[in-house]
Parts: structure tokens; C-alpha cells; sequence
């Protein structure tokens, strides 16, 4: 390959862009020992600028790690988070592994998916809303369990879970059962992925509904760990 | 009758629970760093401790074979890749109490001799993430993550890494491949990650219940945490009740509580229904039935009985569910999952799933029984890593107690049940 050539395949990024994703995956490969295993955050990282593992994310990289582009796409491929198109601004998952499917997670899923006019692994033709099959999300005392840009939306309905889907397409304000006070974009989620803290950690409650029964009733008996 | 003991879940009804204003000044990893480090792994054998990530094995011996004065770094790497069906605990766990894991992933690293540790959090729960994220940052600030915590001398960094929708990752030497860059699939065994872990140096994995559980055996005691429980089974673990029940939820108990009195505490099945079956621990652990509900959850009683502990994940279905659907659905989730690096695991679950779908629609044949217990019989035991292992529980276990439900299927050519009955709003 010429010089030339190696200087325009490099990367699709516009120059600010790359020099922005530069200084980030400077940061995140410096907390590991050993550079390879940054790949799953960067790889997070390309996505949170593209909405999906583009081309040109997966150049960059293979670069930064000192990686062929092969060996990029053989793990991203291998895992589902990392999508090969461009995903919507909100990506929703529905549950229909076993319990949340029997509890209603199938009906949410057809109604939802006939609702918004995409399938699995689809978006809308604006770009706003893309839908999944997701399994199982460790969530099922709160099922049928749909899950936004990867927040948690609890005892879910399929009136609920297209409710959800307007007022996201509205864009009204979305608050999630156990979540920050807003919805952040399925970029921004990546972001965090990639192991960039938002500061939005302090927001929403320490836990809630089905995760606290176990205490609520502890408490009502009067039951406690034995002291030592 | 057997009672809650709340310890990891005590706190998770106040504002704080996740601030360490809220949790506390982290007095275990204080006093644990003033011990000699086998005295450590010596009480958390003592305590009976057993991996709370479902194989249950004694998590001091884990720690006691990770080789010492080797001149190798060691590393600790806590599993929080949580994924298997109905396990949703550790979940809840990290997003109410995170401070609770990372003073264990303190002691633990300690005893160990690790100076760097990772928590491997699955990527499909941002807010938990960012719980781990900003208590991490927060110990940090106040010195107790970093260099020389507690004038100890004792040094250590800890980085959340996110993996990305891949349910094999949760095994632990897949997670290890995960966590170096690679495609998650599973390692030969041996060498164990004890000896040749991440990045081929000794290497603890543990279940983040297991390790937010030992800043509790260092304050309290081995005896303390070992006083409750059963004899082989001791202290407590998270319960996780979901599905047709009326207050589903997490209960933390002494292991050896049975399902008859977690149901009492959680309100009983729905109204107006009863339990058909359930799983002790997962999807991966074969089902029980109401024959079963005054097993004792612990690991001996519920081997003895033909399930395993597993993950403590009850997932409760009353009579309105078709057991051949969900086996089906589970059956597609393993051959989803399956990392295709092992033969009779990838083309098993592949067939299995062909063939119960078959049956679900009523257009098979009492052969194809025959066909799916052999096909499982032929996956079990004969790959790398136990997901082929667990895809096979369900099949066997629920051909074994409700055949006659499979044969209907194909009397009637078609699934006798009304799915909208199961549902959350449906069943009334």
C-alpha cells in the first residue's frame, strides 16, 4: 500500500472527531494492563459516535490497539450489544426469554413490533426507535420487562410499552422504573458503556417495587440477621 | 420456621444505600488489612462460604489455591455478567449497595495478593453500571481504592469493564477471554484460572454475591456467618422470586429456607391459582414441581432431590403455563447463546430447538420424544463449559414430570393452553 493510501483509509472520522475519540481511548486503554482488552469499551466507544459499529469504527479501533481490522469484526460480530447498522436514537428491548414471554412479554412484543412497523434488530425510517428480542435481562421479579437504550422499564403492559414508545417519539421526558430522572440517547448510553462516567449515578432510587419485598417484610416481623 | 436475615439487602431502602455516606467506612477492608492475608482466606473458609454464583464451590479453597510468592501479578475478576434466566440479584445488588462489593473486592484482593481487580458487569443495565462507576470513583477519592489504602502498604486499582450481550461470558473462562479482548468463548480446563487465569496469571473469579458477602464474615465472623444456614450449605444468600406470584420480589435467607415459606412470605402463588412448576436456580437447574416445595434450598437437598441450588432464581409458573412452550423458549435461548466453539453443543441446541418447536405446534411424534432426550444426552458432559450442560436440564426434567403434557400436544395437534391466561393482566 502507498503512503497516500494509508492516509485516506485510515479513517472515516473528520479530524476534531478522531482527535475527541483519540484522547477517550487514551484514557480508557490506560486502565488495563494489558491494551487488547480495551477493545470491548472502544469498540462501545465507536458505537456511542455512530449509533452503530461503522466501517470507520472499526479501523480506528483496530489501530489504536495495534489490532487487524479481522480481528476487530471477528469480536464484534460475536457479540450482540454491537450493532452492524445504525440503531435508533431509542432502542427498545422487549424480553421474551421464558418467564417475562409466558408473563406477557410475547403479546408486548407483537403488539409492539405491529405498533411501530419494525422487527428485530430494526429501526423506523425517521430513526428514532429501533426494536430487539432481548433474552433474558436479570429483571424477572419486575417482568414482563422492557428495557430503553438499556434503563430498566418494570411490569410492563402492551398499552405501557406503546405508551412509552409515543412519548419517546413525542419527545416528552421518559423516566425509567430504576433509572436517572432522564433518558439518555442510545449514543449517549454507549458512552457510559465504554467506561466514561455521566455523572447521573446519584439520580433515581436505590432500588425499588419487587427488589425491596424481601426487606419489607423482614422488617414488618421484626426478623434481622443474628447478631454476632 | 426459618426467617429472613437481611445483610447485602438491609440498606436497600434508604436514599444513600449506594453513596458511602450511606454504606459506611468501609471497617471490614480496615480491618482486614491489619491481618495477615491467610488469616483472611483462613475465616472465609471457615465461614463455609460457597460461590454464590451458582456451582457453589467453597469460596476460601478457591482462594487458598491461587499460588503465593510466584512473582506473577494476580488478579481478581468479579463475574457480574448476571444473564442466566430468572437470576436477577446481583443485579439489584450492585445498583442499591455497589460499596458492599468493592469493600469485598478490597479484603479479597488483599488476602489474594492482587493488585488489580476488574468487575465484569454485563453491558444490558446502564444504570447499575453507572452505580459500579461512581462508587468506584468514590473510593477512590477517599483512599480506599488506589495506592497504599489504610497506611497498609497494600496497593490496588479496580476498573469496570462492560461486557456486550453474551450470556457465555458469565462462564468464567469465556469471561476471561471477554475480558482480554476475544471472542467470549470457553477455555479447556486445566490449567484453572487459580493457575493460569487472566492473561495467563493466577486469577480469582468470583460471583459479586460471593465477594459482597465477605466484608460481613470480617466484621462478624466466620462462626457468625457459618451459625446460619445448613450444615454444608451455610449462611445466607438472595432468594429471587419470579413469575406467577403475588409480591415476586428478593428475600434474603439462610440457605436450607424451602419454597412453601418464601411463598408465605411473598403472598402466595396468584390468587385463584396454583404452582405447577418451577426452577431452584436458573433455567440451567432441571424444574421441580409441587411435589417439591418443602425441599430445603440448600446445595445437598436439592442435588439429592435432582436440580442444584444453582443461582437461587425461583421462577414460579402456575397451571396456566404450557410446559413445552417454556421449554422451548429456554431451548432457544441456549441455542442462541451457544458460542458454536463446541460441536455438541452448538448442533444440539440447534436440533433440540427444531424439534420442540415440532412438538409445541402439535406435529410431533412420541419418537421425537425420544429424539430430544437423546439428543441432550449426547450434549451433557461433552462440551468445554457447562451452557450445553444446562441446555440439556429442562428437557429432561420435564419430559420426566410432565410427559403426558408433550403427548397431548400432538393428540390434539396444537397447544392446549391459553397463553393470554398466563399473562400478568391475563389469568384472573
Amino acid at each position: 500500500m502507498s503512503e497516500e493510501g494509508k492516509a485516506t483509509v485510515n479513517t472515516g472520522y473528520a479530524p476534531e472527531v478522531r482527535a475527541r475519540l483519540e484522547r477517550d481511548a487514551k484514557e480508557i486503554i490506560g486502565r488495563y494492563p494489558k491494551t487488547r482488552s480495551a477493545l470491548l469499551p472502544l469498540l462501545h466507544l465507536v458505537q456511542s459516535e455512530d449509533g452503530y459499529v461503522s466501517d470507520a469504527g472499526h479501523e480506528f479501533c483496530a489501530e489504536m490497539l495495534g489490532l487487524s481490522k479481522a480481528e476487530v469484526v471477528g469480536v464484534s460480530t460475536f457479540y450482540t450489544m454491537y450493532k452492524r447498522r445504525p440503531m435508533g436514537r431509542y432502542h427498545v428491548g422487549v424480553c421474551i426469554n421464558t418467564l417475562c414471554a409466558v408473563m406477557g412479554g410475547d403479546q408486548i412484543w407483537d403488539e409492539l413490533s405491529e405498533y411501530v412497523g419494525v422487527g428485530h434488530d430494526e429501526v423506523t425510517p425517521d430513526g428514532e426507535i429501533s426494536l430487539e428480542r432481548l433474552e433474558c435481562n436479570a429483571a424477572c421479579d419486575f417482568a414482563p420487562v422492557v428495557m430503553v437504550n438499556w434503563e430498566f422499564f418494570d411490569d410492563q403492559t402492551p398499552e405501557s410499552a406503546k405508551r412509552l414508545v409515543d412519548d419517546l417519539r413525542r419527545g416528552e421526558e421518559v423516566t425509567p422504573t430504576r433509572g436517572p430522572n432522564r433518558l439518555c440517547t442510545f449514543k449517549e448510553a454507549s458512552r457510559v458503556l465504554a467506561g466514561l462516567y455521566d455523572g447521573q449515578a446519584g439520580e433515581g432510587p436505590p432500588a425499588a417495587g419487587a427488589s425491596l419485598e424481601g426487606l419489607k417484610v423482614a422488617k414488618a416481623n421484626g426478623w434481622k440477621a443474628p447478631e454476632q | 420456621m426459618t426467617t429472613l436475615t437481611p445483610v447485602l439487602t438491609a440498606n436497600w431502602d434508604q436514599p444513600d444505600s449506594f453513596t458511602l455516606d450511606g454504606y459506611g467506612d468501609y471497617s471490614a477492608a480496615r480491618k482486614a488489612l491489619g491481618m495477615d492475608p491467610d488469616a483472611i482466606i483462613q475465616a472465609v473458609k471457615d465461614s463455609g462460604l460457597r460461590g454464590r454464583g451458582g456451582a457453589g464451590f467453597p469460596t476460601g479453597m478457591k482462594w487458598g489455591f491461587i499460588p503465593q510468592g510466584d512473582g506473577k501479578p494476580h488478579y481478581l475478576v468479579v463475574n457480574a455478567d448476571e444473564s442466566e434466566p430468572g437470576t436477577c440479584k446481583d443485579i439489584p445488588l450492585m445498583m442499591a449497595n455497589p460499596h458492599s462489593l468493592i469493600e469485598g473486592i478490597v479484603i479479597a484482593c488483599y488476602a489474594i495478593r492482587a493488585n488489580h481487580a476488574f468487575i465484569y458487569v454485563r453491558g444490558e443495565v446502564l444504570h447499575v453500571i453507572r452505580r459500579l462507576q461512581a462508587a468506584v470513583i468514590e473510593a477512590y477519592g477517599k483512599g480506599l481504592l488506589g495506592e497504599n489504602i489504610f497506611d497498609s502498604g497494600f496497593s490496588l486499582e479496580l476498573a469496570v469493564h462492560s461486557g456486550a450481550g453474551a450470556y457465555i461470558c458469565g462462564e468464567e473462562t469465556a469471561l476471561l477471554d471477554s475480558l482480554e479482548g476475544f471472542r467470549g468463548q470457553p477455555r479447556l480446563k486445566p490449567p484453572f484460572p487459580a493457575v493460569a487465569g487472566l492473561y495467563a496469571s493466577p486469577t480469582v473469579v468470583n460471583n459479586v454475591e460471593s465477594i459482597a458477602s465477605v466484608p460481613s464474615i470480617i466484621t462478624h465472623g466466620a462462626g457468625w456467618f457459618a451459625g446460619m444456614g445448613t450444615e454444608k450449605s451455610k449462611g445466607f444468600g438472595i432468594f429471587s422470586l419470579s413469575g406467577h406470584v403475588t409480591r415476586p420480589g428478593q428475600f434474603e435467607a439462610p440457605l436450607g429456607i424451602t419454597l412453601r415459606e418464601l411463598l408465605d412470605m411473598a403472598g402466595g402463588i396468584r390468587q385463584g391459582h396454583r404452582l405447577k412448576f418451577w426452577t431452584p436456580g436458573g433455567s440451567s437447574t432441571p424444574i421441580f414441581t409441587d411435589e417439591h416445595l418443602d425441599v430445603p434450598l440448600d446445595f445437598e437437598s436439592v442435588g439429592a432431590k435432582g436440580s442444584m441450588l444453582g443461582t437461587r432464581a425461583l421462577q414460579i409458573f402456575d397451571e396456566t403455563t404450557c410446559v413445552v412452550r417454556a421449554v422451548l423458549r429456554w431451548t432457544e435461548f441456549y441455542a442462541h447463546e451457544s458460542c458454536g466453539k463446541c460441536t455438541p453443543c452448538r448442533e444440539g441446541t440447534f436440533w433440540l430447538k427444531q424439534v420442540l418447536k415440532r412438538l409445541e405446534k402439535g406435529q410431533g411424534t412420541e419418537e421425537d420424544l425420544s429424539t430430544i432426550t437423546d439428543i441432550a444426552d449426547n450434549i451433557l458432559g461433552r462440551s468445554f463449559c457447562a451452557l450445553g450442560d444446562g441446555a440439556t436440564s429442562p428437557i429432561h426434567s420435564s419430559v420426566q414430570y410432565f410427559r403426558d403434557e408433550y403427548l397431548q400436544h400432538f393428540e390434539i395437534g396444537g397447544c392446549p393452553f391459553d397463553h393470554a391466561a398466563s399473562t400478568l393482566w391475563g389469568g384472573k
